[in-house]
């Protein structure tokens, strides 16, 4: 049953994902591709979309998914999913460990966790650029220079380090975003 | 009941007005929380960035979370909560109708081909600044390359090995090497 599997699936992406949306994305591109729910071609495009609304990333996704997959109910059970562990963890901690984090054991398992999320946020970006930027879906796919993507990377490069000398401060994503739009209707429409 | 309106408004707006995900949120928690409505200490507030980007979950839900039942028990928390994530999921609901057809539209289709580039530069750059913020040690440095690396090489090879493994194996690595730190101790103890 679909609201069933929508359900579990956002319970157990949300029950195991430490350090916020982008560690994410891993795992619920994994969920998705393979229960067919999306392409990951559209998976990406909409991680623009969730980069670009309000609100945290992965209930944004939640609903997305769940509601392309079943409707308002969908939706409301993925959502609901993806964030019931971390209300249920958070509750226990304030209620009766507040001071949690002085633990040996869990501070060990943290020392495992904490570089583990950087390495698959890491290879989410390299995989993507690679099969966005090369072609290179696998190690037996050819490798192809895709050119005007480059040229994109490097305008968006260009443009955040510039921005960032002028002003101290890195542009906002939702502004890469815009630039990065202009530049796809100039050079594929 | 005045405080548990207040705490439900207070996340709705931040729910509605914070782009960018669960650090971005951060700053305006501190602002609403800390300095304007001083419910929270700031050394409190320390404590709470560091439970929720130690937990699983979103980190705006555990922020919610904790506020919440902090200024008004368990009401509090659930209320927090489901103001955080109700402008969010009334917009991406009202978007997830139209998504399919908007993207069929010719400029675009073009636009979003341009967009995908730049998640690509996002997600980079979200990971190199997390990776600048870790201690320089050996121990963190084997991790990030031996799990970057099994991750790329399973992609490229096409098997599926799910992410979850990842984080469920270091944080059993974690542990592991913690032990073998108290049996060393105790041996040199012993002597």
């Amino acid at each position: 049953m679909i609201y069933l599997r929508l359900f579990l699936t956002f319970l157990k992406i949300g029950a195991v994902s430490f350090g916020g949306g982008y560690a994410m994305i891993p795992l619920i591109s994994e969920a998705v591709v393979s229960n067919g729910w999306m392409s990951e071609s559209e998976f990406v495009s909409f991680i623009a979309v969730a980069e670009s609304t309000p609100g945290p990333i992965a209930v944004n996704m939640a609903t997305f998914i769940g509601s392309a997959q079943g409707g308002f109910l969908g939706s409301l059970l993925a959502t609901f999913g993806v964030i019931l562990p971390a209300f249920l963890i958070l509750l226990l901690v304030v209620a009766l460990f507040r001071n949690l984090l002085n633990h040996r054991p869990v501070q060990a398992v943290l020392s495992g966790v904490r570089p583990c999320v950087v390495a698959l946020i890491l290879a989410t970006a390299l995989t993507m650029g690679l099969r966005t930027l090369f072609g290179l879906q696998t190690i037996h796919g050819g490798l192809t220079f895709h050119g005007r993507e480059l040229l994109i990377l490097a305008v968006l490069v260009g443009v955040s380090f510039g921005v960032k000398r002028w002003r101290g401060k890195k542009p906002s994503p939702v502004l890469l975003i815009l630039l990065s739009a202009v530049m796809g209707i100039a050079l594929y429409a | 009941m005045k405080k548990l309106g207040a705490l439900a408004l207070a996340f709705l707006k931040i729910g509605a007005f914070t782009f960018g995900g669960g650090y971005a949120m951060i700053a305006l928690l501190e602002h609403e929380f800390v300095g304007q409505k001083q419910w929270i200490g700031q050394e409190e507030f320390l404590d709470m960035v560091a439970i929720a980007e130690s937990t699983p979950g979103p980190i705006a839900i555990n922020a919610a979370t904790y506020i919440g039942y902090r200024t008004a028990g368990f009401v509090g928390a659930a209320a927090a909560t489901l103001s955080v994530c109700l402008p969010s999921f009334v917009i991406i609901y009202i978007i997830s109708r139209f998504f399919d057809a908007f993207l069929e539209l010719r400029y675009v289709a073009a636009a979003f081909r341009g967009i995908q580039v730049c998640v690509v530069y996002l997600i980079g750059s979200a990971g190199l600044k997390l990776l600048k913020g870790l201690k320089k040690s050996w121990w963190n440095a084997a991790i990030v390359l031996g799990v970057t690396g099994a991750m790329i090489s399973c992609s490229l090879l096409a098997v599926q090995f799910s992410s979850i493994f990842y984080i469920l194996l270091c944080a059993g690595l974690g542990l592991a090497a913690e032990l073998v730190r108290r049996l060393k101790n105790r041996k040199e103890d012993a002597k």
